[in-house]
């Protein structure tokens, strides 16, 4: 009775329960693969509010526990940062 | 300046700094010197922050800084975590709709400086300030990122007293401990702080990047021997209908604006989740002058304690079992929460709906360990449920897979803060003993952190949960050969 295209699972990107859903029936069936999909992970706070609600859906579509879905792998900057830090700045 | 600030209360005194001036979407507001930017527009009756992508209104969730629900754009910055941004005057704030034009200016020079300390600790709640303490007071030089203006992490809007022992800051409330602790960190000299500064990432070459971000642009490039990574937890969604509908706030966000700031986080509220966090928001909203309807737990039994249990059925609020949200409803804030009975598969049972008008839904689901950095570091991590999800395989003396990078506090598996505090201490006496410094220390903090405070029956899962990701020395060895 819950209509999984109003629930948010990913609030940077707007991605809904019903998304995820919909990509891992699709055979989207692991975390690296949906990011690429979905964009999950890859707003501004990088994975902290949907990464383990993805991996909580994977599982039980697999019938796995949550420990034995393979995570992303995740590169710097962790958090967003202006480009101008980057750029090169003074010493002092 | 009336509107959601409270005037009374029972046990809290605010004390509100100088009035600033600042706009929000071209209209001039007043606020308080010493608090966010944020919490200045929720206590005017401002909700609406930020506009997703699609178009959805984005409000409060976490308040830490960790949920990017309330980004917006602050003197022309796009992206503005707007509750760690310090209120000032001038401010010009606006709302921002979808993805943020690129800024055609630049904001000012960033200057960059390279630091060289021992020991780095990352985060500054209880954790973060016993270690930088510890290991500062036998000697070392230690450097303090925080993320917030503020030092002390959640540590500032816990009302309550702490229990157990005086060494542990027993019968002092925890938002005093948190002052103590900072001003003994503000004043020593072994330790640098860098508020408003997050660590950004760390670099092959043994460096931590950390950039400001607020006031004047500073990147820092930080070597250290060694790293203690504490950076806590973040609140959980739950999953249901316009779950990201503002007004739908994490329980820990709601005690940020009510313990803290003194503002009144809503009128009328229902609570999500009746663990200890649950109960004692709830009692904390009471006494902030909120309305609270119902607290809904989804399983058979209430999970918190029973004297907290028993405190808020006093007040008559009740606590419903076997029931769950449902769907919130409203145009850009919440107007009304439907909840639903779940059948022993916490399936929703159609046609038990009932609906309560309410302007607040507290989800107080649990909190996940705030691991990114720890992740990106490379050390190995683990599913814990017991410890509310991702934390890393540690040794007893809290070493991570990772030589000379320690964890401690909810980042190694969500308990509460007197743990964090022994973890920390754990942590920072350990590098002592392998500088040479150690001065028996260790074995004792080893020993009541875990034979006398974890014996304690309501403790149990959290200690079957750490026991899990323990290992012996060499057990450790094994895993950092198996993984290189």
């Amino acid at each position: 009775m819950l209509d999984a295209k109003k629930v948010i699972v990913c609030r940077c990107e707007d991605v809904t329960l019903y998304d995820v859903e919909k990509a891992i029936e699709e055979g989207l069936t692991d975390l690296e693969l949906l990011k690429r999909k979905l964009r999950i992970g890859m707003g501004p706070c990088q994975g902290s509010g949907c990464l383990l609600l993805v991996a909580s859906v994977l599982a039980r579509k697999k019938g796995v526990p949550v420990s034995e879905v393979p995570l992303p792998v995740s590169r710097p900057p962790i958090t967003p940062v202006q480009l101008k830090f980057f750029a090169g700045g003074k010493s002092g | 300046m009336r509107g959601y600030r409270i005037e009374e209360h029972p046990i809290l005194k605010f004390r509100r700094g100088r009035v600033v001036k600042f706009r929000f979407n071209g209209v001039e507001v007043e606020g308080y010197e010493g608090e966010s930017v944020l919490a200045s527009l929720y206590a005017l009756g401002y909700r609406v922050f930020s506009y997703s992508k699609t178009g959805r209104p984005r409000g409060a969730f976490c308040m830490i800084g960790k949920c990017s629900s309330c980004l917006a754009r602050v003197n022309g910055v796009p992206n503005t975590r707007i509750c760690i941004e310090p209120v000032r005057d001038g401010l010009v704030v606006e709302t921002q709709s979808g993805l943020p034009e690129i800024p055609s200016e630049t904001h000012g020079d960033v200057s960059e400086e390279e630091i060289e300390a021992d020991a780095v600790v990352v985060g500054s709640g209880p954790a973060g300030l016993q270690a930088a303490l510890t290991l500062a007071g036998h000697g070392l030089k230690v450097v303090l990122v925080e993320e917030h203006f503020k030092l002390g992490g959640q540590l500032v809007k816990q009302t309550h007293r702490f229990f157990g022992d005086t060494a542990y800051y027993g019968g002092v409330r925890g938002f005093r401990i948190g002052e103590l602790l900072a001003e003994k960190v503000r004043a020593s000299s072994n330790i640098k702080v860098l508020t408003s500064t997050r660590v950004y990432g760390f670099f092959a070459e043994g460096y931590l990047g950390a950039a400001t971000v607020t006031g004047e642009p500073r990147h820092y490039l930080i070597k250290s021997k060694y790293t203690i990574v504490a950076t806590g937890a973040s609140e959980r969604l739950a999953l249901f209908e316009n779950n990201d509908l503002p007004g739908v706030m994490g329980a820990g966000g709601a005690q940020t604006l009510m313990n803290e700031y003194g503002i009144r986080p809503g009128d009328r509220a229902v609570v999500v989740g009746s663990g200890n966090v649950g109960l004692i928001v709830a009692y904390q909203l009471l006494q902030a002058g909120v309305d609270v309807k119902a607290i809904l737990e989804l399983r058979d039994e209430i999970g918190g304690w029973f004297v907290h249990a028993a405190k808020i059925r006093r007040h008559g609020v009740p606590i419903k079992t076997r029931r769950t949200l449902l769907r919130v409803e409203g145009h850009d804030r919440v107007e009304k929460a439907v909840s639903v009975a779940v059948d022993g598969g916490y399936n929703p049972i159609p046609g038990t709906e009932e609906a309560y008008d309410v302007d607040l839904v507290l989800l107080a689901v649990g909190l996940q360990p705030s691991y990114a950095l720890l992740g990106q570091m490379g050390a190995v991590v683990k599913h814990v449920p017991e410890l509310g999800g991702l934390v890393p395989v540690r040794t007893w003396s809290m070493e991570t897979s990772i030589p000379g990078v320690y964890v401690a506090g909810d980042l190694s598996g969500v308990e509460e803060a007197t743990a964090a505090f022994l973890e920390g201490e754990l942590a920072a006496r350990s590098i002592l003993e392998k500088e040479g410094l150690a001065d028996g220390g260790r074995a004792e903090v080893l020993h009541y952190l875990w034979n006398v405070y974890r014996m304690s029956p309501v403790l149990e899962r959290a200690r079957r949960g750490k026991l899990s990701v323990t290992l012996s020395e060499g057990e450790m060895e094994e895993l950092r050969r198996g993984a290189g």
